[in-house]
Parts: structure tokens; C-alpha cells; sequence
């Protein structure tokens, strides 16, 4: 199965008739998307797979006129199209679901849907009320009408969205990772209309997607973007999940990893999660047990959505947990607050470095936010003892940048090195790293690889959740993948292979 | 121990009411401290001043009287909240009304009164739209915060007025700071016989009327609630948030504005200092209390107009401050907010200090 | 010519000392993240109590501290409703001035004017170092001299300015990185609370010496402005009230000209609240305004 640029392939849809080609996109210095063409066609499901920063969202983003291509261009029925914003996207008739929904929560259903197609001064509820009924009826997609926005489950709310951009006219759908926000149940039955609106409405369904099962269940075709490019575009009955989730992460990279024996050999762990639950109504930890010992890095894989983020956010104190115990040096924590993890001694880095640092301060005062009082005699702050310390962080870790630069100004690598210099700078014992290198050019990318093997070496329990699978099997000692909430899997990191864990990440336990 | 608020999932019906109640115990509380302190009766007071309204025909009509401006502040403000524009500035509005009104009234000798008086409304409408204008297009061009030019018009307006009263407008018979009478062709109606209640009423209930259709009916009004709601949401879906609120804030000027007329030529007929009693601010009270619905400011004015009369009637049966029903005003507010916020939480006692087991 | 500048330059001063105060109050609380628009009625709470202590003791200085003591209890009201509750900031301030004005015009009437007489005290006498310039009240100098420098130092320079400053920008980033939320901004609301009631115990206790209703007249929201067109930097907000200031003095100085005898002095007291407006316009879009201003945090 590989690249199959230029070749039509015979699908059930009808001719292609949007042409995206050769479109670039870059932010800053990340390249998002590199000479991406695609084509799409009515009465066809498209499923457009992919990790997180691959390029997915951007491209579909551009084809809704959210942002606009460095170059590149858009054609409809051989017709050049100018798409600077949603309308003109939806007079193209194209339309979009995003992640975060663009209801009016406190608004009923008929509402928010008029303020979609209401052309008029004067608004005439009942006559769009019929039209809502109608519609659903006619798409198989019942919503209560009267209904508040915000009172209603995820999955209606979904269903109004798509309903609003139905009603609006338009042939094709975007649809972002529309199952990432709901339940089994709604799951399949949002997978049915997605059928029903392909073979009987003729609409053309861009989904979004990496999850295997629903790709294999309802997709026509399927193309994977890897690091902003198409590495392959085909018909769904012509591959299988293990080829595609192998085109999603990449093959194997030559070089042989380097990787010195393991210090943790017999050391009692330092960070135990015993039976973790956190009760969400989407995702949450299924009981999870890890344990982490020093000198050692446990990778955490697995596809997105599958309870890393929770993970994380019990271990920075964000989310509580229900039940279950998290235990730092054998002492278990009795509530998992940040200030208290902080104490035992956990150091957090961020999945989203935006996040995880306040853009508006300098440097070097972002550098000392998690122990502002150590750098104050009495309350002064000590801006000497700052600055030195600043300096000897941006020597050590190599951060271009000055210690008074405003930080929101840094490139992703050097926020993300000023981030992980304020992680080490406490020398913690244990590290929770999350996403290190999302978004960073190459040579960040293994200077930060090369910062958390190191600290692995200074005696550090690593906690690395990582979706770049490649990152997980260079450095991890021994990698943890995650299923629906839950570690089905622990391997170790030498000898893990690609098929075991790739297995284990599409759920398939031997 | 540490207080804690976590979001209730469900809560039982009785627990609403029961937090107005426990709303309206604590201001009557800090109240009867007040007026104790001035040595009446908190429970004569509170029957004075809300009782004996309802119980004379004087005191209701007045009232209903004391209740008029509110609803035009009230309608002013609560429409622009609704839209996600914080207007402030209903008060300096109000006046601006007020000298248009004023200006129309002292200059309108010979006019029938079915010209006179639509003249008279519709100057201070525009004169109050005036007013909004420009915070209205700072907030619209410059993205500057209109709370603070909305708030920093009003003492302006104020200081507008005492200017034109001590200098072309002081009155030609007394040479007192008060402006001439206006012309009996634009004073309002009475409507209702042997009483004050007047025409202004009227147009204050039809505004509420229009507001309520507008906003809950029109398209324009779905746009209105939509970017008040979720500008962003809005903006995704097309809208064109920037001149929703410049027309909302033009709108919301002109109701004031129209309140002011409706004082200058319904009950003053003429211009005073003392014209507004913080009507303006007294009406975010009333648009608050009511949620920014507009039936209900129309109700929340009345009770309003009800406590304004009655602390002057406690006023000088009790000997004690009439002042006394803006502090109840005020309390009310801030323990009626606080109860709509705890209603939705639930109070967690924790320890505060961390405690390692094991 | 001199002369009037100088008089011009020295009761400018004396006019953006409560201004000052107050802006830097407000600034210190923004900075947190929170507007508090109670700031007049806190001003105008201290001014009250400030002068009624004072009255009643016989000592100004026991006025000032009643005063800052108002201040103190009114940001803790404001900092309970608006972060610990959660209650919109605008509606919270907006009841706390309401509440404080009336009840000071209440407490006025009870304690003061229900025999017709008004409360008065002999103020702080102005220290003359020599000119017009050099003659101002200690308040003053030490508005200049100490809380300038002091709010500067607080925000820039302390631990607990880069937790403000952190809290007010990405409070979820400085709640991971081990920074309490809620205790910053308290902290914040009530500094900031103190320095608004020193602004209002100044004008009753040594700029009029006397108390009458709507005698905070806006000043508050005048300070409100100042935040925004300083862009929440000392310097440009110093700049902003010496222009309100000089205009104000500049316009007492009209009165006493024949030209202007004419003109009622109401339409050139306007004048100052009109140039923090248009001064607000010329300084232009893309008010930086602090990252988590107006939002309340609370976590999962």
C-alpha cells in the first residue's frame, strides 16, 4: 500500500469535484502542511487519518476558510476557489464541524439554527421549527427542538451541529475527530448517519480521524498525513488497520538507538498509581496502576484520547481522582493537589506548553513561577539571584533567548527548553513529561530526547507520555500503552516491537 | 478548614426559594442594624416601607410614579447586557435625555400638544443616543472597555446640566439654578385621574413590550442574544458582532434617554440638579434582579418604586433617613447575586492542611 | 505667567494625589485579573469614615486608619463575592459602590446633618518647602515619594507582584506551578483596596476637610480610566493623571480670567473627564488588557 498521487482510483462516490492542490502551510517555523493534495468527491466518506500535528486539522481548517494556505490552491468543478472565510466556504457548500462546537449553549435548538439560515428581519421560530422537524427527519437525525443547547448530551449537541450545516445547503461535511468527545453508544449511532448521509442525502463526509475502528466500519477511502504529507491515499477495502496505524507512525528509522543500561534495576519505584479512577463523562482513567522507578523512563503509547491527558492532569494536580491512590517515596498522597505533588516531589511538563507558562512575563520570572519564594529575600524578589539563575539556564540548556525577553516571544523549541530548564532546575524526583517535542523542528526535537536521557541517567523517575511513537520506543526503558482509560499492555522497551505495540494500541490483547 | 465550591450536579426544589429567602433575611439583618442605629423600628420600618405603599391609593400611584424612570434605565440596561455590552452609563444617558427634552420644552411655545410631546420624546431619545455614541465606537473601533467611558460620561453629563442651570438656562423668574417650565404643549398626559401617573407610563410599558418582542421574536434580536452569549461562537457563524453592539448601545442610549423626557416632561416639567435620583445606576440594580428579562424589570421597578415611596414614608414617621431604600436596594443586590451564584455550588468544608498517610 | 504655571504645577499635585492612589489600587488588583469597580465606593466609604473618625476623636490620623480599616473590610466583601464565589465582577463592584455610598449618605444623616449641621474637621495644613510647587500635604508627598515607588516595587520587583502578575495572566499555569489562585488575587484585591481608601480619607481629611454628598464626584472612575490609558504601566498612568490634573488646574485658572467670566465653571470642571476620554481614543487599539482579566478561575 503506498503513495498513489495522480492515479483515480474507482471508488462508490461520484468524479472528484473539489480539488485541494499542492497546499503549504507554515506557522512560523513548523511547516503544518508541505505540497498536500487531496481530492474529494460526493456520496464518499473520506476518512483523513493521522497523529496529532500531522497536518489534519490545518488542512481542513483552510478548507473552511478558518485560515488561509502560504500557497497552494482550491478548485470546485475546475473553478478556482477564493475561501477566506466560513461563508464563503458554506456558499462553496462546504461545511464543518470543529472540535469545540459553535452553539450558543443558553439558545434552544431552533435557535441556533436559525441564526445559521434566518435571511430575515423578522424571525418566524415556528416556520424554521418545521423546517428543523423536517430536516431531521429527512437526514434521520432527530433532536429535540425546543431544547437548550447546554442541557443537552455531547452527542445531540453534535447532531445539531451537523443538522445546522445541513440545513445551510451544503454537499460536503467536514467532520474534526467527531467521535474524540463521545460514548460508545452515540458512537455508533453518529457512524449511521454518517452512512445514511452518504448513500441516500449524496453528501461528500470528511471525517477526521484516527481511530482504526470506525475507519474500517464506515470509510470509502482513506488517506494518511504524516508530518504535514500524504503518505498514502487509497480505498478503504484495499488496507488494513496494522498497514495503516504503520503508514500513521512512520517506519522503522535507521540508526540504531543508543541506550545505556538501565540504572533501575532492583530499586523499589518511586511513583506507584494503584488502582486509579477518575469518573469523566467522555474518557477518564479506567484503573490504572504504573509504577515508575528511579532512573528509569516509562513510556506511556497509545492513540490519542485514551486517557493520556487524564493521566497527566491527576499527576500535575489538575483533575482529582475518584478512587485509587498515588503514592510519591511509598507515602500516599491524600489529595492530589499541585502544591502537594510539588512537595513530594513530582515535576510536570505540560502537553501544551501555552499552557503551561504565562506569555506576558519575562524569561526568566516564568523560569522561578513554581518556587517564586525561593528567589526572595524576605518578599523582595532577588532579580540577581534571577538573572543568575537564568543565565546559567540558558548556557546550560542552550536557550536562544535573553533572560528579560518576554517569553510569549520564544520559538516553540526554546519555550519548550525554558520549560523543561524549569522542570529540572528542581531537580525533581519524579518527571511527568508530556508531549515534549509536539511541534518542534528537528534539532529541538532531539536536544530535548537528549535532555530526558539524561536526566534518566541523574537518577530521575520519567513519566514520558508521548503520541510520537518513535520518541516513546528511542528513549523509554519500558513502554505502557493505553486503551480506553486503562494500561492494557506494558512491554519493555528494548525488545518492544512495532507490531506488539501497535497491536495493543488498536486494542487487540494476545 | 478551607471552603470549598464544587458545581451541584442536582439540587432539590425547595433550595432556590429558600436561598431568596435567606437573601431577603440578610439584607432585612444589616438593615434593621442601620435603622436601629438610627433609632426606629426595623419592623415598622420594613412594614412602612413595604406595606403602606399598597395601601392608600396615593401611595401606590406614587409609587407606580417612582417606578417610571426605573423602567426605561432598567429596559436601557438590561437590553445592552443582553447583547454583552456593559453599559454603565444609563445615568449620563438619562440626563442627556433630559436636556434634549428640556431644550424642546422651553422653546416650544405654540405647538399643539400631539406635536409637542412626540418632539419632546424623540429629543430626548436622540439626545440620549448621543450620549452612547461614543463609548459605543471606542469599544466598536479601539476595542477600549465601555464600562470606563460609559461610567466616566455620567458625572459629565451631570456637570453639563448644573452648567447650563447657572448660566443660559437659569430660570428667568426665580434666578434659582432650576430651569424655566416648559411648555404646556409638551407636558404629558395624566393618565390616570387625580394622580401624577403619567403618560410616560405608558411609553415605558410599550419600550418593555417592544424590547421583550424584539430581542425574544425578531431575527436581529436571535443575532442580539447570540453574540451576547458566545461572541466567538458568533463570530464562527458569520454575525456581525461588531455592529450588533454599536446598534444595541445606540438603542440602549436612546431608552434612557427617553426615561429622562419622560421625567422632564411627565413630572419635574422642568429641569433640575436634582432631576435623576441615580436612576441609571439604580437601574442595573433592576436589570440585574431581574435576570435581563424584560417583563421581569418591569416588576423588579415596581418593587423598587414601592421602597422608594415607603422609605419615605418610614422616612418621616420613624424619623430616620429616607435614604435608608437606596441601602436597601443596594444590600438586596449584592445578597441576591451571591445567592444566585450558591445556588449552583455546593459548599465543601476541607482541611486545609496537607496530611500524608501511610 | 511663572507664577501661574507654578500654581498650575502645584495644584495639579494636589488634584492627582487621590487620583494616583486610587489608579494604583486599581492597577495592583487588574493586574490580578480582577476589575473592581467598587473602587468608588470605596473611596467614597474612607472619605466618610475617615472624616467621622476623626470628628469623633478628635485625632486625624485615627480617621486615616478608620479609613484604610473601611477599605480593608470592602475588598475582603469584593474579593468573597467575586473569587471565592464567583459572582460577576462588574455586577459585584458596581453593588459595592452602590452599597457603600448609600450607606455613608445614611450613617451622614444619622450621625451628622439630622439637625442641619455638617460634619467638619481642620484638615492636614499643606508643608511649605518653599514656592507653590513645593507646598502640598504629606499625603501627597508621600503618595509621590512612597506609594509610587512602593506599588512599582510590589509589582516588579516582590515575590508576590510575579504571583500577581502570574495569576493575572495564566491562572491555570501558575496554579500547575504550585501558585494559589485564590490567595493571590485576595491578596491583590485588598492592597489594592487599601490604596483606594487612602485616595478617598485624603480629599475629606486634608484637601476639604469637611463631608458632603457626592463628594468622590467620579474620581474613581476617573482612576478606573487611568489603568486603561497607562496601559497598566506606572509611568504612562502617572502621565494620564497629571493630564486630568492639569487640565483640572488649568480650568480653575480659566475662572479667574474676565474672558471666561461668562462661561459657567460646571461645563470647564467637565473638561478634565473629557480629555482622560479622548486621551483614551488617541492612545489607541490593542489595549493590552491582563490575560485572565474578568475571568474567574476554578479548577476541575
Amino acid at each position: 500500500m503506498n503513495s498513489v498521487e495522480g492515479v483515480a482510483i474507482a471508488s462508490r462516490g461520484g468524479a472528484p469535484s473539489i480539488f485541494l492542490s499542492n497546499i503549504t502551510k507554515a506557522y512560523g517555523e513548523t511547516v503544518a502542511l508541505s505540497d498536500v493534495s487531496l481530492d474529494l468527491r460526493t456520496s464518499e466518506v473520506h476518512a483523513l487519518l493521522g497523529e496529532n500535528g500531522a497536518g489534519k486539522t490545518t488542512l481542513m481548517k483552510i478548507l473552511y476558510g478558518l485560515t488561509q494556505p502560504d500557497s497552494g490552491q482550491i478548485k470546485a468543478d475546475g473553478v478556482a476557489l477564493q475561501i477566506n472565510s466560513p461563508r464563503d466556504a458554506r456558499a462553496a457548500g462546504i461545511g464543518m464541524v470543529t472540535q469545540h462546537f459553535s452553539l450558543v449553549k443558553n439558545m434552544t435548538v431552533v435557535e441556533n439554527i436559525a441564526l445559521a439560515i434566518a435571511r430575515t428581519f423578522s424571525l418566524d421560530l415556528d416556520s424554521v421549527r418545521d423546517a428543523v422537524v423536517a430536516a431531521s427527519t429527512r437526514y434521520g437525525l432527530e433532536v429535540p427542538p425546543d431544547a437548550i443547547i447546554g442541557s443537552l448530551p455531547i452527542g445531540l449537541q453534535q447532531r445539531v451541529e451537523i443538522l445546522k450545516a445541513l440545513m445551510s445547503g451544503c454537499s460536503y461535511l467536514i467532520l474534526d475527530e467527531p467521535t474524540a468527545v463521545l460514548g460508545p453508544q452515540d458512537i455508533d449511532s453518529l457512524l449511521e448517519v454518517i452512512t445514511q448521509l452518504r448513500s441516500e442525502a449524496k453528501i461528500g463526509v470528511v471525517l477526521i480521524s484516527h481511530k482504526m475502528a470506525e475507519i474500517e466500519k464506515i470509510a470509502d477511502r482513506v488517506s494518511v498525513l504524516r508530518r504535514g504529507k500524504v503518505v498514502s491515499s487509497s480505498l478503504a477495502n484495499g488496507i488494513t488497520s496494522k498497514e495503516l496505524i504503520t503508514l500513521m507512525v512512520g517506519e522503522q528509522e535507521s540508526g540504531v538507538v543508543l541506550r545505556s543500561e538501565s540504572q533501575s534495576h532492583g530499586r523499589d519505584p518511586i511513583l506507584v498509581l494503584d488502582s486509579v479512577v477518575v469518573k469523566m463523562e467522555i474518557g477518564g482513567l479506567n484503573n490504572v496502576s504504573l509504577d515508575v522507578r528511579p532512573g528509569e523512563i516509562v513510556g506511556i503509547a497509545g492513540v490519542s484520547g485514551n486517557g493520556q491527558t487524564e493521566l497527566v492532569n491527576i499527576l500535575s494536580g489538575t483533575l482529582s481522582i475518584d478512587s485509587g491512590t498515588i503514592a510519591v517515596e511509598g507515602a500516599t498522597l491524600t489529595q492530589n493537589t499541585p502544591q502537594l505533588l510539588m512537595r513530594a516531589g513530582v515535576g510536570m511538563l505540560g502537553e501544551d506548553r501555552h499552557a503551561s507558562a504565562v506569555h506576558a512575563l519575562q524569561v526568566m520570572e516564568n523560569l522561578v513561577l513554581d518556587c517564586v519564594d525561593n528567589f526572595a529575600t524576605k518578599v523582595q524578589l532577588n532579580r540577581k539571584k534571577m538573572l543568575e539563575h537564568c543565565e546559567s539556564a540558558i548556557n546550560q540548556f542552550e536557550i536562544k533567548a535573553t533572560a528579560k525577553q518576554v517569553f510569549g516571544t520564544l520559538s516553540g523549541g526554546n519555550m519548550q527548553k525554558v520549560l523543561l530548564a524549569r522542570l529540572f532546575s528542581r531537580k525533581p524526583k519524579v518527571a511527568i513529561i508530556s508531549q515534549p517535542t509536539r511541534g518542534l523542528d528537528v534539532m529541538a526535537t532531539s536536544y530535548v530526547r537528549s535532555l530526558i536521557s539524561k536526566a534518566r541517567l541523574d537518577g530521575t523517575a520519567v513519566l514520558l507520555v508521548s503520541e510520537d511513537l518513535d520518541e516513546v520506543l528511542e528513549l523509554a526503558d519500558r513502554v505502557a500503552v493505553m486503551y480506553r482509560g486503562s494500561v492494557i499492555g506494558v512491554v519493555d522497551g528494548a525488545n518492544a516491537s512495532r507490531e506488539k505495540i501497535g497491536e495493543l494500541m488498536a486494542g487487540i490483547v494476545r | 478548614m478551607k471552603v470549598r465550591f464544587t458545581l451541584r450536579s442536582s439540587m432539590p426544589w425547595w433550595r432556590g426559594p429558600m436561598l431568596m429567602g435567606a437573601a431577603a433575611l440578610v439584607t432585612f439583618l444589616i438593615s434593621a442594624i442601620v435603622i436601629r442605629w438610627a433609632g426606629g423600628s426595623p419592623f415598622a420600618a420594613a412594614r412602612y416601607m413595604f406595606i403602606s405603599p399598597l395601601q392608600s391609593k396615593f401611595g401606590l400611584t406614587e409609587a407606580v410614579l417612582s417606578a417610571t424612570p426605573l423602567v426605561f434605565t432598567g429596559a436601557a440596561v438590561a437590553i445592552a447586557f443582553r447583547a454583552g455590552y456593559w453599559n454603565i452609563g444609563a445615568e449620563g444617558q438619562l440626563l442627556a435625555g433630559t436636556i434634549g427634552a428640556t431644550l424642546v420644552g422651553i422653546n416650544a411655545e405654540s405647538l399643539p400638544r400631539f406635536v409637542g410631546v412626540p418632539l419632546i420624546l424623540l429629543s430626548g431619545m436622540l439626545f440620549g443616543a448621543f450620549w452612547a455614541l461614543s463609548p459605543a465606537l471606542l469599544r466598536t473601533r479601539l476595542g477600549i472597555d465601555e464600562v470606563v467611558t460609559t461610567l466616566l460620561l455620567n458625572p459629565v453629563a451631570l456637570l453639563l446640566i448644573t452648567g447650563l442651570l447657572n448660566g443660559p438656562w437659569r430660570n428667568t423668574e426665580t434666578g434659582f439654578p432650576d430651569s424655566d417650565v416648559i411648555a404646556d404643549s409638551t407636558k404629558l398626559w395624566i393618565i390616570w385621574p387625580d394622580t401624577r401617573v403619567h403618560f410616560g407610563l405608558a411609553v415605558g410599558v410599550v419600550i418593555i413590550g417592544l424590547c421583550w418582542w424584539f430581542v425574544g421574536k425578531m431575527s436581529g434580536g436571535l443575532k442580539l442574544r447570540a453574540v451576547g452569549l458566545a461572541p466567538g461562537a458568533a463570530r464562527i457563524a458569520g454575525l456581525p458582532v461588531e455592529r450588533t453592539l454599536l446598534a444595541t448601545a445606540l438603542v440602549s442610549g436612546a431608552i434612557a434617554g427617553l426615561g429622562g423626557a419622560s421625567e422632564v416632561a411627565g413630572v419635574a416639567h422642568q429641569l433640575t440638579t436634582g432631576i435623576s435620583n441615580s436612576f441609571g445606576y439604580t437601574g442595573v440594580i433592576v436589570a440585574t434582579l431581574a435576570a435581563l428579562s424584560f417583563i421581569g424589570t418591569l416588576f423588579v421597578a415596581l418593587l423598587f418604586g414601592v421602597i422608594t415611596v415607603g422609605s419615605f414614608s418610614a422616612s418621616r414617621a420613624l424619623q430616620i433617613p429616607s435614604t435608608i431604600g437606596e441601602l436597601v436596594q443596594a444590600i438586596l443586590l449584592l445578597t441576591i447575586v451571591s445567592a444566585l451564584v450558591i445556588k449552583k455550588y455546593q459548599v465543601v468544608w476541607t482541611r486545609s492542611k496537607s496530611q500524608v498517610r501511610d | 505667567m511663572i507664577d501661574i504655571t507654578q500654581e498650575i504645577i502645584g495644584s495639579s499635585l494636589r488634584i492627582a494625589t487621590p487620583l494616583a492612589l486610587a489608579a494604583l489600587g486599581e492597577l495592583v488588583t487588574e493586574k490580578s485579573g480582577v476589575l473592581n469597580l467598587g473602587i468608588e465606593g470605596i473611596m467614597y466609604g474612607s472619605a466618610f469614615v475617615g472624616i467621622a473618625t476623626a470628628a469623633q476623636t478628635g485625632s486625624l490620623s485615627a480617621g486615616l486608619f478608620a479609613g484604610f480599616i473601611t477599605g480593608a473590610v470592602a475588598g475582603l466583601i469584593f474579593a468573597f463575592a467575586t473569587v471565592t464565589l464567583g459572582v460577576n465582577q462588574h455586577v459585584a463592584g458596581l453593588g459595592l459602590t452602590l452599597f457603600m455610598i448609600s450607606f455613608c449618605n445614611t450613617a451622614n444623616r444619622i450621625i451628622f446633618t439630622s439637625d442641619g449641621g455638617q460634619v467638619r474637621v481642620d484638615p492636614w495644613q499643606p508643608f511649605n518647602f518653599g514656592g507653590p510647587i513645593f507646598s502640598q500635604y504629606w499625603m501627597t508627598y508621600a503618595t509621590f515619594l512612597i506609594a509610587v515607588p512602593f506599588t512599582w516595587w510590589l509589582l516588579w520587583r516582590s515575590g508576590l507582584g510575579l504571583k500577581i502578575r502570574a495569576v493575572g495572566e495564566n491562572p491555570e499555569a501558575a496554579d500547575v506551578a504550585g501558585i494559589g489562585v485564590a490567595k493571590t488575587r485576595y491578596t491583590a484585591i485588598i492592597i489594592g483596596s487599601l490604596l483606594m481608601a487612602a485616595g478617598g480619607a485624603f480629599i475629606t481629611l486634608a484637601f476639604v476637610g469637611t463631608f458632603t454628598i457626592n463628594i468622590i464626584n467620579g474620581r474613581g472612575w476617573v482612576a478606573l480610566a487611568l489603568v486603561i490609558f497607562g496601559r497598566w504601566k506606572i509611568g504612562r498612568l502617572l502621565a494620564g493623571a497629571a493630564l486630568f490634573s492639569v487640565v483640572n488646574a488649568g480650568q480653575l485658572q480659566l475662572r479667574l480670567l474676565p474672558s471666561f467670566s461668562d462661561v459657567p465653571f460646571e461645563i470647564l470642571l467637565a473638561l478634565p473627564f473629557l480629555a482622560v476620554i479622548i486621551g483614551l481614543a488617541v492612545s489607541g487599539r490593542n489595549v493590552p488588557y491582563p490575560g485572565a482579566y474578568l475571568k474567574p478561575y476554578k479548577r476541575l
